[in-house]
């Protein structure tokens, strides 16, 4: 036994474990302000293998991959690479040291070309130029590893977030780490898309790469994981030395609590059709979109990233304006100049970029939710702080929104953020409601939450359009669900008619 | 093999306590509680402070009443012009031509009563609709023709500048009617009315940003503009309304210079001018980003210039060194204001 092993229980407390080369961290602390988001967590990625890992909004995850990565410094604790101490100073000196991170959130210079973006900061000179040959050969050499077919000079402009998901890929495959931590990679993927990232991760772990998993998609985790690790309050809360653990024994580690994930059968939908859509074209996006939607009845849209289901529900939500078609709400023919009149129609949409289309993050809860009202919200029109006060109190009992609402949204957890965005769209009672990917990015709590307010607003009438990638979600939620493909409709399928293999098989183009 | 290994699992944290990573827990010792206050007092209020206990240590005629009101009067114009430029990058925009249009529009007040014989009064009116139309202009430009709000403003404002010494061929007009120029001398318990004229202009301003549904506006827009237009609120009207207002203040500030001047200067507005109003805006704590600002804050830096270039000129600093000044300033009160609301998460 080394005599730098420390502690009384677990032999994993010293940083030389038998022989195998490891990034561990041993006892890590983190805190913000009087907030502590880590508490001593341990955590061993072994090379060769695939950590899946998972918890609520909030556990710590990020944090955690923030400091092994070097983005963050830990308040206590050390890590160590390999047998070494490991401390960087920055992303920069952790990616020398071997240990690269995939963001969820991927941001590429658009004007500049695939190969420009994978060299970022370090773009190859020969006698004072730059050497963009030699660039586009290495770019193209660690995209043929991923299977990806990318040309390395075209501009990235234009280029599909699944595309950039594997350029940011290759471009960590260039610095030959020995460990990478993919920090919810499919969250803007699709299915297949996904499948993809996956089998690029086993390609990584076979070359001999320890690879972190963070998802909330716990199929996937089943799917990739050698070793799962469960966090919950910034505390490690279960570890599995396998990856075929059961989702209910991985939601109870991450909730603590004993949790049904059950989809329940939704209420049955009345009979008078609220909206229908007859033959909604937008040139060049999508043609000949027909369906329609009883009151309390939920139509789900499923297909695969790309189909056109966005487009579809932006265009009825006056975001965008058709080429052709009709739409008639109640019976009347009404025409959807701007999202105004969509408003006035009764056909809200909740967006699917909460942070980008959905929420002002400078500004509070309560600010947020009145923004599309403000005009009618007194008699008087004058729109006093106690007035927005009340609405932000009224929607927070309603929706039983938690955090502070006083403060800028932007430092909500995802969940109370979706929350924030969803009272904004019920203020006042719609005839539609669009859900544009209403659970992403929202851990398991949140999500059942969201789930029983579509329920509710359904038994109370409202007709409601669900747009979702997570398969799962659609067939528990909807009364039907509409499948597109490259910006056609499929087919719509009854709840009993939509298992998956017929919805996969309508999806793909 | 299969043994999941545990740490502690300790009790849900409360509802609310893990959502902002920035608030403390309970008792807070007196020290922080104090340092906790003053960095609730805005910085440039601090600033405006500090300033003026300086100049009163360094002049002994800065603290007199005269000298205040002076330094009001003086920065009555530059104050209205402020508001507008403050409300346009509120929205996200900026008003370059808010100078050429104080400018061109008195001077073609000046040029209707005097060469073309219209009746002040209704000049006056036509000066400040030609202010409104360029904003018009401005706003158009922004809205439907794509153009950024700074190249349209710059357009404008050369364009305006040219004009005004196209009217006149760059000869000044004096001589304007009396009650005109004694609206200029008029006191209101010792103040002048155009002082009265750009506290109006500030609190209405101030007060529709608050109240008022399209006034709110601004800030939505200015802070995603995406999701404002996706919360059903008519973008380009509110986007060409505040260039039309900030253009009708610019012609309400060049009343206020020319009562005061009796004569229209073909080069008013100049550089300088614009030089103040920006710095007023955003010493007072606007981002030029947009969604930021305030009618109160601009109003002290606003005050800021006035004490500055009041406070240099009476300690007989050299006119040309002022901006150089003016410069500093701004710079460090947008460094100070790092403590504020970070825009991207970290």
């Amino acid at each position: 036994m080394s005599i730098l092993s420390t502690g009384p229980d677990s032999l994993n407390r010293g940083p030389l474990t038998e022989d195998i080369k490891a990034l561990k961290g041993i006892g890590l602390t983190k805190q913000y302000g009087g907030n502590t988001v880590l508490h001593g967590v341990d955590i061993t990625l072994k090379a060769g293998t695939v950590l899946g890992f998972i918890g609520e909004n909030g556990a710590g995850k990020s944090t955690l991959s923030s400091i092994l990565a070097g983005i963050k410094t830990p308040d206590a604790g050390e890590m160590w690479l390999d047998g070494a101490p490991y401390a960087p100073n920055g992303p920069a000196s952790a990616l020398n040291s071997g240990v690269a991170i995939i963001h969820q959130e991927i941001k590429m210079v658009p004007r500049l070309s695939v190969a420009e973006n994978m060299f970022l900061g370090r773009w190859p000179k020969r006698r004072g130029r730059v050497d963009t040959a030699s660039m586009a050969e290495q770019a193209e050499a660690a995209l043929a590893v991923l299977g990806a077919r990318i040309d390395p000079r075209r501009a990235v402009a234009g280029l599909s977030m699944a595309a950039q998901q594997e350029i940011e890929i290759a471009k960590a495959i260039l610095r030959d780490p020995s460990y990478v931590i993919f920090d919810e990679p499919s969250a803007s993927l699709g299915q297949e898309e996904t499948e993809k990232v996956l089998d690029q991760i086993r390609i990584l772990r076979d070359r001999g790469a320890g690879v972190i998993y963070i998802s909330h998609r716990l199929d996937e985790i089943s799917a990739i994981a050698d070793e799962i690790l469960c966090l919950r309050d910034g505390r490690r809360a279960m570890a599995w030395e396998t990856g075929s653990v059961g989702k209910d024994d991985m939601i109870r580690a991450m909730v603590g609590r004993e949790f049904v994930y059950a989809h329940q059968a939704p209420q049955p939908a009345e009979e008078d059709v609220v909206l229908e859509v007859k033959n909604l074209t937008r040139h060049g996006v999508f043609r000949d979109v027909s369906f329609s939607v009883r009151r309390g009845e939920i139509l789900g849209m499923s297909g695969l990233v790309g189909a056109g289901r966005t487009e579809v529900v932006r265009t009825l939500a006056g975001a965008d304006r058709a080429d052709a078609g009709t739409v008639t709400v109640e019976g009347r023919a009404v025409a959807i100049r701007n999202v105004s009149s969509a408003i006035r129609e009764g056909i809200f949409m909740v967006p699917e970029d909460r942070k980008g289309q959905g929420l002002n993050l400078g500004r509070s809860g309560g600010e947020n939710m009145v923004l599309p009202w403000e005009k009618t919200l007194t008699a008087s029109g004058f729109v006093t702080n106690r007035t927005v006060k009340r609405v932000e109190r009224e929607q927070a009992v309603e929706l039983d929104i938690r955090g502070n609402l006083n403060i800028p949204v932007l430092f909500l957890s995802g969940g109370n953020q979706q929350k924030v965005l969803l009272a904004k769209w019920l203020v006042r009672k719609p005839k539609v409601l669009i859900l544009d990917e209403p659970t992403r990015g929202v851990d398991v709590g949140a999500k059942a939450a969201i789930y029983e307010i579509v329920r509710k607003l359904a038994a109370a009438g409202v007709a409601i359009i669900v747009v979702s990638s997570e398969l799962e979600e659609v067939l528990g939620l909807s009364h039907r669900v509409l499948v597109m493909a490259g910006g056609r409709q499929r087919g719509i399928l009854t709840r009993d008619e939509a298992l998956p293999d017929r919805v996969m098989e309508l999806s793909v183009p | 093999m299969t043994v999941p290994t545990t740490n502690t699992i300790g009790p849900k944290a409360e509802p609310g306590a893990r959502e902002n990573p920035f608030s403390g827990s309970g008792q807070e010792p007196l020290q922080t509680r104090i340092k906790q206050l003053a960095k609730s007092i805005p910085g440039p209020v601090i600033g405006l402070i500090v300033i003026c206990i300086a100049m009163s240590l360094l002049s002994p005629y800065f603290l007199t009443p005269n000298n205040l009101i002076n330094v009001l009067s003086q920065v009555s114009y530059i104050g209205m012009m402020a508001v507008g430029a403050a409300l346009v990058i509120i929205l996200g925009g900026i008003d370059l031509s808010v100078g050429s249009t104080m400018a061109l529009s008195f001077m073609a007040t000046a040029f209707l009563y005097k060469e073309v014989g219209l009746p002040f009064l209704l000049a006056m009116i036509c000066g400040l609709i030609l202010g409104a139309f360029i904003g018009l202009v401005n706003g158009l430009l922004v809205t439907f023709g794509h153009v950024q709000p700074f190249i349209a403003t710059l357009a404008t404002m050369f364009a305006g500048a040219g004009l005004a010494l196209y009217i006149t061929n760059g000869n000044p007009v004096i001589g304007f009617p009396e009650w005109f120029l004694g609206l200029s001398r008029f006191r209101l318990m010792g103040i002048p009315l155009q002082v009265y004229l750009m506290l109006l202009v500030f609190i209405l301003a101030a007060l529709w940003l608050r109240y008022r549904p399209s006034g709110r506006q601004l800030y939505a827009i200015g802070g995603n503009e995406e999701v404002a237009r996706l919360s059903g609120i008519g973008v380009r009207l509110a986007q060409t309304r505040v260039y039309v207002i900030a253009g009708f203040l610019a012609a309400l500030a060049g009343l206020a210079v020319g009562a005061r001047l009796d004569s229209a200067q073909p080069t008013a507005g100049s550089a300088s001018d614009l030089l103040s109003v920006i710095a007023a805006v955003v010493i007072g704590g606007a981002s030029l980003s947009g969604g930021v600002g305030s009618m109160f804050s601009t109003f002290i830096g606003l005050l800021i210039i006035g004490v500055l270039n009041n406070g240099l000129t009476l300690l007989n600093v050299s006119p040309n060194l002022q901006p150089v000044v003016i410069g500093v300033v701004i710079v460090l009160a947008v460094i100070s204001d790092r403590g504020s609301l970070p825009l991207k998460r970290t």
